[in-house]
């Protein structure tokens, strides 16, 4: 069967009234959590891990993918009218959108925003359809050592490559690195890193950790900030709708926007940030209009919107077909479908078709949903915005909590919690990204595995993960990733990389 | 306390924060070398075991301490903002509060105090109206979450009063 059938299949799983309802709900939380500061998919995903343990599986993945998609709408709301990202991914929204929100002009901002991020995901989940059984193909002859060599790639990427250290970065993912030794080891059964504590056995929960991290964490960085003042919301001034004039100038951004996010988001190289950055800066070298930029320029706001809806359907692409996780959001998707037994990779397409095909066919219908969500009810979201901070992250914390208490009441996952939290906040006092940890922890494990694979294979012959041609040019492109930027930061150029900082969506 | 401005951390070079860290990460490294030198053989004949592993991110680990401390002692390790941390020890304070009252008082008591210190963090200052608005609040999401979604949250008095 073509792909055409299988996503026809797909359409018809993904219609079912449950599987809508789940992909509903999925992209309304999305939006949500995208317009609200300080909570991203990431974390949304998580909370929602423990409380979906008793769900079917598909409409679970459909929902955790729906949060996703939903997210990115929804960041660009709170860049535009709040001059606030909502995500880390829609910061350079906040540079022409706020000044465009201002100029009295935020109902055509708001609106390049979602039509954009509508005609990106389209077409890049389309991308993500039919690109997807040929990295199938192509991996069904990886072996341990290449998907070892695979992980190396994304560990650099999602530590060391972007951001403004090499040094935090790295001590980020070892960190993850070394949580992720804690428990029983996979293959021989001894305990590592649990000094006697039954609780260690299992390991450390990856809801825990990302929750501990990103909601904990981001509330106590924010409460320790103190109170500056509540934010200025700027008003939807004027229509929705887009003159003449902003549609010609938006299509060709949404497009470029597009082709740019999408292999971005694609290769493991983390995060829907870098896109935007780039298109943002192809959009003010080929504008018309330069002068506008800085003042509110329309496509300022279109490319890279668009962008960052396509590196969201790039980011499945290594997360379905290789297993591979290169945002943090993407790594805790990968928990969920490890919570259902499941494991994303070329088998799960041979052996799950059904999901995996539902699973992209709903992000269809997940986009025409966010249209709609995103461009009549956008007044809705922004009344979220005036939510005062003290109950905004008093409930962050309950639901926070709600969920490590549904999947482990006890006193010791709670302390989990809360140490990880202080932890994470030492951590964004001092500069280190938060993602790396996360990925670390999810991915060190399976790197481990395919690792002690190939060299069992090899009976322990080290030059063997060197040996394969596909294995070497993998390793040779993490080199230069890391490599490459220690010598830009080292001489001076450092703030280019800092600004494609891959955080924590 | 109430006020908590002092500035946690003084600039200083060389950087002390640094040196801590990078002394933090070697004591890890230096933690899995203890732990893991108890497991023995199995490596079999790969050579690879449950041991290489964790030996391998200690040693990274250690070279990050050394890297970090060179940082420090040079002083060009990160800039930091001065942190309040008054508010940090109200939401600290919040969530050890629920962790410990948790299994004694239920979930909706334990998560309503947390909710009321959390706003105090955030300068809400009525306690006597947050705790009741807390608990009130955590006693829907409990009903909904326990009653509806069966998820299992820990009963208290007030739960089993009411159903």
């Amino acid at each position: 069967m073509g792909t055409l059938d299988f996503l026809l299949q797909g359409l018809l799983v993904a219609a079912q009234p449950m599987n809508l309802l789940y992909a509903l709900i999925g992209v309304t939380l999305g939006t949500a959590v995208g317009v609200l500061p300080g909570i991203g998919p990431a974390l949304t995903v998580a909370l929602l891990l423990p409380v979906t343990y008793q769900l079917d599986p598909g409409g679970s993945l459909i929902m955790f993918a729906g949060i996703y998609y939903g997210g990115m709408y929804g960041g660009s709301t709170t860049s535009i009218l709040l001059n606030t990202p909502g995500e880390s991914s829609s910061i350079v929204t906040a540079l022409e959108g706020n000044k465009m929100a201002r100029a009295g002009r935020g109902g055509p901002a708001l609106a390049t925003a979602a039509i954009g991020s509508f005609v990106a995901g389209l077409i890049a989940t389309l991308g993500l359809a039919f690109i997807a059984p040929y990295i199938v193909k192509l991996a069904l002859v990886f072996g341990p050592r290449e998907y070892f060599a695979l992980m190396v790639l994304a560990f650099v990427t999602v530590s060391s490559a972007f951001g403004d250290s090499t040094l935090r970065g790295l001590t980020s993912l070892f960190v993850g690195l070394t949580l992720a030794c804690i428990g029983i080891d996979q293959l021989t059964g001894q305990a590592r890193l649990s000094f006697g504590v039954p609780d260690l056995l299992d390991g450390i929960e990856v809801t825990t950790l990302a929750v501990a991290m990103f909601a904990i964490g981001e509330t106590l960085y924010i409460a320790a900030q103190g109170d500056k003042g509540p934010d200025k919301v700027e008003a939807v001034r004027g229509s929705v709708w887009m003159s003449s004039m902003d549609w010609s100038r938006s299509w060709k951004a949404w497009l470029r926007g597009t082709v740019i996010g999408f292999p971005i988001g694609a290769m493991p190289a983390g995060g829907a940030e870098i896109g935007t950055f780039l298109s943002y800066a192809t959009e003010k070298r080929l504008s018309k209009h330069p002068e506008e930029f800085g003042n509110g320029a329309i496509e300022g706001v279109a490319g890279p919107e668009a962008a960052n809806n396509a590196s969201a359907a790039g980011t499945l692409v290594p997360l379905l077909t290789l297993g591979l996780p290169t945002s943090a959001t993407a790594a805790i998707m990968l928990a969920g479908f490890q919570q259902y037994g499941l494991q994303p990779g070329p088998l799960l397409f041979a052996t799950n078709p059904q999901l995996v095909w539902g699973l992209i066919a709903s992000l269809l219908i997940a986009n025409f949903m966010l249209l709609v969500l995103n461009l009549p009810l956008v007044g809705l979201w922004v009344k979220l915005l005036t939510i005062p901070k003290p109950w905004l992250y008093a409930g962050i914390l309950l639901f926070a909590t709600l969920g490590t208490i549904g999947a482990n009441p006890s006193v010791f996952e709670l302390g989990m919690l809360l140490a990880f939290g202080l932890l994470g906040y030492v951590m964004r006092v001092f500069g280190y990204p938060i993602a790396p940890v996360v990925v670390g922890l999810i991915l060190g494990p399976l790197a481990e595995q395919q690792l002690r694979r190939a060299l069992s294979i090899s009976q322990g012959d080290i030059t063997v993960l060197f040996t394969s041609p596909i294995a070497a040019v993998l390793l040779v492109i993490a080199t230069l990733a890391f490599v490459v930027p220690l010598i830009l930061r080292a001489r001076g150029r450092g703030e280019v990389l800092a600004q494609l900082a891959a955080s924590e969506d | 306390m109430n006020k908590g401005n002092s500035p946690s951390v003084e600039t200083r070079r060389p950087d002390r924060a640094a040196l801590i860290i990078a002394v933090v990460l070697a004591a890890i490294a230096g933690l899995i070398f203890w732990d893991v030198s108890r497991l023995t053989g199995l490596a079999g004949y790969s050579q690879v075991g449950p041991t290489t592993v964790p030996y391998a991110i200690a040693c990274c680990l250690i070279v990050l301490a050394i890297w970090t401390a060179i940082e420090g002692l040079r002083g060009d390790f990160v800039e930091r903002e001065p942190q309040q941390l008054g508010p940090v020890a109200w939401v600290v304070g919040g969530l050890v509060a629920q962790m410990l009252l948790l299994n004694t008082l239920g979930f909706s008591i334990a998560t309503g105090i947390l909710f009321a210190l959390t706003a105090r963090g955030f300068g809400k200052r009525q306690i006597w109206l947050t705790i009741p608005f807390g608990i009130a609040a955590s006693f829907l999401v409990w009903a909904i979450f326990a009653k509806l979604l069966q998820l299992s949250l820990p009963a208290g008095p007030l739960e089993r009063l009411l159903f």
